[in-house]
């Protein structure tokens, strides 16, 4: 059984696993979607890629920032039966380009380049050791697990 | 005589002035003489009658005469110094040639004043616009640290100065080089294509992370950790605490020039004046840089006790105000050498430091002590029950912790520190570190124009994080407008990255508030660790609701199941587990007061301000959800339920 005491101003509540087994009938406030103030995740509510989005890393920021927003936006908005294929030359300039930084972006970048960023950039950025995008400057940055492309 | 008289006559008009001398000598030799006197005040001009001439022709060969050595006399005085200068290059490009080998980058754009010193008469356009135009020798050496104060010129032949410029406009400048500016400078070339940032920074290294200087970086195994600065985290991966290598950054020089902009970080130089009206700034050493978009992320400095720096240079050298990489590297050394350590500051940093010395100590046999005002460790943030608790475990890592005591002086016998307590007690000890606090950096505040914060300390600045147009202030030295908390000042690691952030996004149009919470954390040693958001003052009424902990919540497991060695970035990557029927039956509650996990919440006026997630891991949103929903909840324990406390 939980239960609960007072010392002096800070109180104090021990609960069991049963206790708080039970659904919470605290209410919270439903979110806007359209919150211009909130943090979005990848993509912008308008559809837009958000740039600058912690699950990227320094992907967008980088030396190889600008092949790498052509390369990918190409595919975002590639409309074709295979989702990109159009844009095998942005992607080419952009493996060359992060070739000439071994440091930055080292070899499993290749699976960085073709996979649905939202769900493995994170994953494979962290799994690179020197990654960028592993700085801790990531921070929470999907709060309401907005990952939907 | 006669021969001076005629001459006087003929340059009469040409040396009025200081011809008197000689009308006198004229005058006396024409008395002497008397027939000359009606000649006196006759003033032959030189274009007299043709009786003249040779006259004339001895005058214009006089005056030509006298041009041409004056002409010689300036054109060797030219040469000379040109050669001098010459000369002096050649031999400074030779010692810095070998200079290169080891990489050691130096800019000195007084170097140029060398060069302006010696060419007097000045015809030498490559001199001449000495402050703006250093010629740093090699371009990618950004890395490198680059120490100058003194005018020593490092240069490299004339026509590199011509070539490689120092950036004289930035068109986003960023003032400060730690996490704050390193966020904005990646949130400007996030969302602005191309943007040229230009980092200024007084420290010798590039953008660096703080926390693990008093944390991973203690616990490495790798004796060589203070060269490398990396460190291995929980879950076996390594990082280095910089936030990139060298090569993601661009050299100064080619800010202007590069295709896609890029961010270069100019090191060892500090903004000394703030022209607001001109959007420029000046550099110590002359150096100024016009700017469209400024931030100022200078953070602060260590915080020192009155009586330490009363105390004398014999103690202050055995001090250590613990900030920077530098001061890692002098602490870790110094740790190893004596037999004493004593930490005064009950805080995070005081508290993380004792901690990690004294996980040293149990090898090394190091006296570790720690000494705060307070009842307990993290006095000030947690409530004292909690304090309390902390404090034992701090006292488990190895700690020897002197509660409620307050310095009273520290002198220096015997190469031994003797700290005096005001309740009478004596400590002994071979080096102090001071974690009593941090003083904002708001030099700039005075000529600048800028407000600064009177209650938090800071430039004051609005919502958005603007302090005037065209200037935000980022970080540590930011006093800023919580629109959900009102106003106030954060030093921690993520409000520098949220903050650094926001301000780079304002700072390219985007005119947010702030209003993504940040959120800190600690450990103290493998077995305590929690996470917090928002406003957690201990002076604020507190609401706990506890479960007992199980082996598996620890810091450690928390992100080797998340995989992630950093906390605050545990969330980009881990979704909350949703609550799932556990089959194993409930742990009893004992009596004995156990304070393994739970959640904490801080309220002021019955709202939640903040929230402590107590050895409770990944469940950050729903706490910042509840802070920025701002509702007064009548039941805590129900909104302690969405945390699943229970579960891992």
């Amino acid at each position: 059984m939980s239960y609960c005491k007072q010392e002096g101003k800070d109180r104090v509540i021990f609960v069991t696993k049963e206790d708080h087994e039970a659904p919470s009938n605290a209410e919270l406030v439903a979110d806007d979607p359209n919150d211009p103030y909130e943090e979005h995740g990848l993509i912008l509510p308008n559809g837009d890629i958000n740039w600058n989005c912690p699950c990227l890393g320094g992907m967008a920021s980088g030396p190889c920032g600008s092949q790498f927003k052509e390369a990918f936006s190409c595919f975002h908005y590639s409309t074709e039966e295979v989702k990109g294929s159009e844009c095998i030359d942005h992607f080419r300039n952009m493996q060359e380009c992060m070739q000439k930084f071994p440091e930055l972006y080292p070899q499993e970048d290749e699976k960085e380049s073709s996979n649905q960023p939202e769900a493995s950039s994170g994953s494979d950025s962290v799994a690179a050791p020197t990654e960028s995008s592993a700085s801790a400057q990531e921070s929470d940055s999907v709060p309401d697990n907005q990952d939907a492309s | 005589m006669l021969k001076c008289r005629t001459v006087c006559k003929k340059i009469a008009p040409l040396a009025r002035a200081s011809s008197t001398l000689c009308r006198q000598n004229v005058r006396r030799t024409g008395m002497k003489h008397g027939r000359i006197l009606p000649h006196v005040p006759a003033v032959n001009m030189a274009t007299g009658p043709a009786g003249a001439s040779r006259q004339n022709q001895f005058y214009v060969l006089l005056v030509g005469a006298t041009c041409l050595g004056g002409t010689i006399y300036t054109y060797q005085t030219v040469t000379g110094a040109q050669k001098r200068y010459d000369e002096r290059f050649a031999v400074l490009h030779q010692a810095t040639s070998e200079e290169i080998a080891p990489s050691t980058q130096t800019e000195s754009p007084a170097a140029e004043a060398i060069g302006t010193a010696e060419a007097v008469s000045q015809s030498e356009p490559q001199a001449a616009p000495a402050a703006e135009e250093p010629s740093p020798l090699s371009t990618g050496a950004e890395a490198a640290p680059s120490e100058t104060t003194e005018p020593l010129p490092v240069a490299g032949p004339d026509s590199a100065l011509a070539s490689l410029k120092l950036p004289s406009h930035a068109p986003y400048l960023l003032i400060g080089g730690g996490t704050a500016s390193f966020a904005a400078a990646r949130s400007i070339r996030a969302r602005d294509p191309g943007a040229r940032v230009l980092i200024v920074t007084d420290e010798p290294d590039l953008p660096y992370m703080r926390p693990p200087l008093s944390k991973e970086l203690w616990f490495a195994d790798d004796p060589a950790v203070t060269d490398t600065l990396r460190f291995k985290q929980w879950n076996g991966k390594e990082r280095s605490i910089y936030f990139q290598p060298p090569s993601f950054y661009i050299s100064p020089e080619e800010l202007s020039s590069a295709e896609n902009g890029g961010v270069a970080v100019f090191t060892g130089r500090k903004v000394v004046h703030m022209d607001v009206r001109g959007n420029k700034v000046q550099l110590d050493d002359n150096t100024e840089i016009s700017y469209d978009k400024c931030l100022i992320a200078t953070g602060g400095v260590p915080r020192n006790l009155q009586v330490l720096e009363r105390a004398g240079e014999e103690v202050l050298n055995k001090t250590t105000l613990f900030r920077k990489i530098e001061d890692f590297r002098s602490l870790d050394k110094v740790s190893r050498n004596i037999k004493s350590i004593a930490v005064i500051g009950g805080g995070f940093l005081g508290s993380e430091l004792s901690c990690a010395l004294g996980r040293r100590s149990q090898d090394s046999g190091l006296e570790v002590i720690q000494m705060f005002p307070e009842k307990g460790n993290m006095g000030k943030v947690l409530p004292e029950y909690l304090s309390n608790w902390t404090t034992d475990k701090v006292k488990k890592e190895g700690v020897k912790v002197i509660s409620e005591a307050l310095v009273k002086s520290v002198t220096c016998k015997d190469d031994q520190l003797e700290i005096q307590l005001k309740d009478g007690r004596l400590v002994k000890t071979d080096h102090i570190v001071a974690a009593v606090g941090l003083e904002p950096n708001v030099d700039l505040a005075k000529s600048a124009g800028l407000e600064v914060d009177s209650d938090f300390g800071g430039f004051r600045v609005n919502a958005e994080l603007q302090a005037r147009s065209n200037i935000w202030v980022a970080g540590d030295a930011a006093c800023f407008y919580d629109i959900r908390l009102g106003r106030r000042r954060v030093e921690h690691h993520d409000h520098a990255v949220v903050s650094g952030r926001l301000a780079g996004e304002n700072m390219t149009g985007a005119n947010k508030p702030y209003w993504h919470q940040s959120m800190f954390w600690s450990d103290l040693g493998p077995d305590v660790g929690y996470e917090a958001i928002g406003i957690v003052d201990s002076s604020l009424p507190t609401v706990g609701v506890f479960a007992k902990a199980t082996a598996k919540d620890t810091p450690k497991a928390a992100t080797e199941q998340s995989g992630t060695g950093i906390r605050s970035e545990s969330e980009t990557e881990e979704v909350a587990l949703s609550p799932v029927a556990s089959t194993t039956p409930a742990p009893a509650v004992t009596h004995k007061d156990d304070y393994g996990k739970g959640v904490i919440f801080y309220l002021r006026d019955k709202v939640v301000v903040g929230i402590i997630l107590w050895n409770v891991f990944n469940r950050m949103p729903i706490a910042r959800k509840i802070i920025k929903d701002g509702e007064e909840h009548t039941d805590l324990n129900e909104v302690a339920k969405l945390f699943n406390i229970h579960e891992d």
